[in-house]
């Protein structure tokens, strides 16, 4: 048995576990990165459009502050974030661009001056500010008040990814390539490490850590067609379920992006509209601004996919031999800016539809997208209910994004949780410096993971794990999609159920203990399917509309009986479904007590607690006439920070004294 | 999206897993029917799932931005996930990209050579480390700046200028188009101070800038059509003055 020692373990080498690596190393912890594929082509890489952040250097990002970012993010969520969170977040992602930006990554500036640019389809210009010449600057994504959105062309995730890994190689971080968690190590209390699978050799390891960090992104493969990279399969939220300790939060709160390529899936970037693409259909007509009058191709997106689902519903999709899409028209932008500014989207046009987007529509439809579920943590990163074990990033339900997340505020997340999880994981490495464990419950779950691969390859199953991966994304796409209803999703649970106890009796044809992708595929189908049923039958359960989890048979936002977090867990190896439990927001403690999100006619059933806590807010401001915007703020909800990142954040019209 | 009529693709894959004791390489063939907007990444997946389990190879993106899937294909190095079929003869021949240490089939491990490619270039912003407040204002860049950087921060390190290039396989050491081009990214950046004598020390030689024998096949083959010859040229122009130094 190989067993390999460390502090910190962090699994997954994309934007927020590399983020989480570094934050410790530099504290002077050792650690140890696993990841499925080199760091640098995690998904991450494949953010295009950007990373929300309030500096306000721009012209249209004029007033914009971390008030602002916050109210934004909490309306995005439809309430259902946790405002600590969100507060944490919004002060810290300043800083956190900034020091990407020390570090190298090339965010485009503002330049001093009138530009043109284009705004609800009409070319306007706009005049930037001479002292922000040279600041870096943002762009418009939907559900934003201000232009908030800083990119590096469309290329911010791969900009970000490729110096967050260069610094980690600089620092000397060990990363294990091609190496995959496949189950984590705990006596019922305390995670103490994982068991991974190398890749290439087919050996199990056992790493021993006294903080292990889940950062292995979404799980969007469950579905069909998705956006996300065919990696994204949610084994690290997977594993962390498998506990049956530690909780995963929200699974039922999926987001579909507005325009993916048909059919690849491939995304094109919210950037495209915010930038001034506009969406048209069959008959070449602009729709959007009969749905959503104010804020149009720019609402919110589970408001824009919802739309668009509704538009194609009346007849008014084009039809293609894969199904009805509509367009996304970039022209208007010019070739200038579709080649520089666009690039990517460009290219994705051209070598995967065969089109020229500078001068062609492009076939988009609405496809699953990003994962706001994920393994439930307190503010500082940590399970709840399993001691030492961490999660950030795509993985984690931390939970700033509630039941939909703002475009350009994931990569943001990703390194903003690294930053603050290393340290709060630095401080417990600190306080807790003897934890041990004995080699019996190494061995036991050593044993355990072997067992199941000698049974998928030498065993005397009957069904392929292809078929049953198949079958799992189909349902979830036809009956666990953008709108939703009770009977659908009844059939989903019912059936994934079944698909789940077939998946017991896989046989892998090709019986090599090495690298197996058809092995791989056998164990990882039996985990998504997991992850599949918490998202169907917590979607079920939910009946009220919130976000991204529309159901058709419940439209209405439901205050007063839903305000609360799914927490889903997995009893036994012999449970067949997950167990949902609730964890109610508690609205007499929000900074922002539920309100309207403004988009279409208010559907809403009020809390009790909502008027109430509005009068209390009311009251406390009319009791500190004198105060500023920090003083007030920090009367309505104190949030938490480690002390290194407190700091108020400089603006040119908030000067630091 | 043209309706392509639905050849019967011929799939020839050089098939090899050193990890399997008495493995030879051999081409094996296989049949596939073409559909519309039919990829390689598509064509290698059905394979996979339909007639060969064991058959290995390396998506992630699949949508040519991560460079996972750099691999030989009719002779050239390129990435298959954007690779439509249509582009190609009914007789499609996949190898590995040479060069890497090869994993098994068309997979090679690019990202230990990476690793090691950026350790010894030292592939990251070299600052006085100075500690640096982050709640002040961010320092200034000239707008254009920042997109000469990004112009060349765009490569994606998937080793097709690697598998093309002619003097690597004489000089096993040779840093590659795409260790030179990071040397030209960093060169550009205000950020970073090393000087030319600290790039020089780091690709003054013959398995660096001065290995080069232009035979142009990095940039030919580059799916990012980054501009490597010119900054080849570029960096052994500045570096040339001190070698004679
Ligand atoms: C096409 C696309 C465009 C996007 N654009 C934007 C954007 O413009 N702005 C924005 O804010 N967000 C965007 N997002 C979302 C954002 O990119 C992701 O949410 C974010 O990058 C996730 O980062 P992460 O570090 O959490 O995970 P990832 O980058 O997905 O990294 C996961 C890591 O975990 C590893 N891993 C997984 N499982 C295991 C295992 N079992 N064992 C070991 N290692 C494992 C992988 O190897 C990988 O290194 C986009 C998403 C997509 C799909």
């Amino acid at each position: 048995m190989k067993v390999i020692y460390t502090d910190a373990l962090v699994i997954g080498a994309g934007l927020a576990g590399l983020r989480v690596a570094t934050g410790i190393k530099d504290r002077g912890h050792d650690v140890i990165v696993l990841s499925l594929i080199p760091p640098k082509r995690s998904h991450s890489a494949a953010a295009q459009g950007g990373m929300q952040a309030s500096l306000a250097n721009s012209a249209k990002g004029q007033g914009d502050n971390e008030d602002v970012h916050f109210a934004d993010t909490v309306k995005g969520s439809d309430w259902g974030c946790d405002q600590d969170v969100a507060r944490m977040f919004v002060n810290t992602a300043p800083k956190a661009i900034r020091e990407l930006a020390n570090w190298g990554v090339p965010w485009n500036r503002v330049r001093k001056g009138k530009r043109e640019a284009v705004i609800n389809a009409e070319k306007v210009t706009i005049t930037e500010n001479e002292k922000a010449h040279g600041l870096i600057t943002s762009r418009d994504f939907g559900g934003t008040k201000k232009w908030r959105t800083c990119y590096v062309s469309d290329g911010t995730g791969h900009s970000m990814l490729y110096v967050m890994s260069d610094r980690s190689i600089k620092q000397e971080i060990e990363i294990h390539e091609r190496i995959e968690a496949t189950a984590l190590i705990h006596d019922g209390e305390r995670c103490s490490g994982c068991i991974a699978r190398n890749l290439i050799t087919g050996e199990l390891i056992a790493y021993i850590a006294k903080a292990t960090t889940i950062a292995t992104g979404g799980y969007g493969r469950i579905y069909k067609v998705s956006t996300n990279a065919i990696i994204s399969e949610g084994i690290g939220t997977a594993i962390a379920l498998e506990t049956g300790i530690a909780a995963l939060g929200n699974m039922e709160a999926v987001q579909f992006h507005p325009t993916a390529i048909v059919p690849a899936g491939i995304l094109t970037t919210e950037g495209c509209r915010g930038d001034g693409g506009v969406l048209l259909d069959v008959d070449g007509y602009r729709f959007m601004p009969d749905y959503e009058p104010d804020k149009k191709e720019l609402a919110s997106r589970d408001v824009v996919s919802r739309r668009m689902t509704e538009h194609i519903r009346k007849g008014k999709g084009v039809k293609s031999r894969y199904g009805d899409h509509l367009w996304l028209d970039i022209t208007i932008l010019g070739r200038k800016h579709v080649e520089k500014n666009l690039r990517e989207v460009f290219e994705i046009c051209k070598y995967f539809l065969g089109i020229d987007a500078a001068k062609d529509w492009i076939p988009v439809r609405p496809t699953q997208h990003y994962s706001m579920g994920g393994i439930k943590t307190c503010y500082t990163g940590e399970s709840p209910t399993l001691k030492g074990l961490w999660s950030a990033g795509e993985a984690a339900c931390w939970d700033m994004h509630g039941f939909n997340r703002l475009g350009g505020n994931s990569v943001a997340e990703t390194v903003v949780a690294g930053m603050l999880v290393a340290e709060y994981i630095s401080e417990d490495l600190e306080k807790n410096n003897n934890v041990s464990i004995s080699t019996a419950l190494i061995e036991k779950f050593y044993n355990a993971e072997k067992e199941k691969i000698d049974q998928l390859l030498n065993g005397n199953g009957t069904e392929s794990a292809f078929e049953l991966r198949d079958a799992m994304e189909t349902i979830m796409m036809d009956k666990v999609g953008i709108f939703r209803n009770g009977d659908d999703l009844i059939d989903a649970v019912n059936e994934l159920e079944e698909l789940y106890k077939r998946s017991k009796n896989i046989k892998v044809s090709y019986n090599s203990s090495a690298s197996n992708p058809e092995l791989v595929t056998a164990y990882r189908v039996q985990k998504m399917l997991k992850l599949a049923l918490c998202v169907a039958l917590g979607a079920e359960q939910r009946i009220e509309s919130r976000g991204a989890h529309a159901r058709e048979d419940y439209p209405e936002r439901n205050d007063r009986d839903w305000l609360k977090r799914t927490l889903a867990t997995w009893d036994s190896d012999d449970a067949t479904l997950p167990k949902l439990d609730y964890e109610p927001l508690d609205i007499m403690k929000m900074e922002m007590p539920p309100g309207s999100r403004g988009y279409g006619k208010d559907n809403i059933w009020h809390h009790p607690d909502t008027a109430k806590r509005e009068k209390e807010i009311e009251e406390i401001k009319s009791n500190m006439p004198n105060a500023d915007r920090f003083e007030i703020q920090k009367a309505l909800l104190d949030y938490p920070l480690p002390n290194k990142y407190k700091g108020k954040n400089e603006r040119l019209i908030e000067p630091l004294s | 999206m043209s309706e392509e009529k639905g050849r019967l693709l011929k799939i020839k894959i050089l098939r090899y897993d050193p990890k399997v004791k008495g493995s030879i390489p051999e081409v094996k063939t296989y049949r596939v029917k073409e559909a519309p907007g039919m990829t390689l990444f598509i064509v290698l997946n059905e394979i996979r799932e339909k007639q060969e389990p064991s058959l290995q190879y390396d998506f992630v993106c699949r949508a040519g931005i991560c460079g996972s899937c750099g691999m030989i294909i009719n002779g050239r190095p390129s990435l298959a996930c954007r690779t439509s079929t249509k582009s190609l003869p009914v007789e499609i021949r996949l190898t590995p990209l040479p060069v890497f240490e090869l994993i098994g089939d068309l997979s090679v491990n690019t990202g230990k050579w990476m690793r090691r490619m950026s350790e010894r270039l030292e592939t990251w912003v070299h600052d006085k480390e100075k500690e640096i407040d982050f709640s002040k204002i961010e320092e200034k860049m000239d707008p254009d700046k920042a997109e000469e950087i990004y112009e060349l921060d765009r490569c994606v390190e998937c080793g097709c200028c690697v598998a093309g290039c002619g003097t690597i396989r004489m000089k096993e050491d040779f840093v590659g188009a795409v260790g030179l081009n990071k040397i030209a990214r960093f060169e550009v950046d205000p950020r970073d101070n090393r000087t030319h004598d600290d790039f020089y020390e780091l690709i003054g030689d013959e398995n660096g800038v001065f290995g080069c024998m232009s035979l142009m096949g990095c940039e030919d083959v580059c799916p990012k059509d980054l501009p490597l010859q010119h900054k080849i040229a570029y960096i052994r122009r500045k570096l040339v003055a001190l070698k004679n130094k």
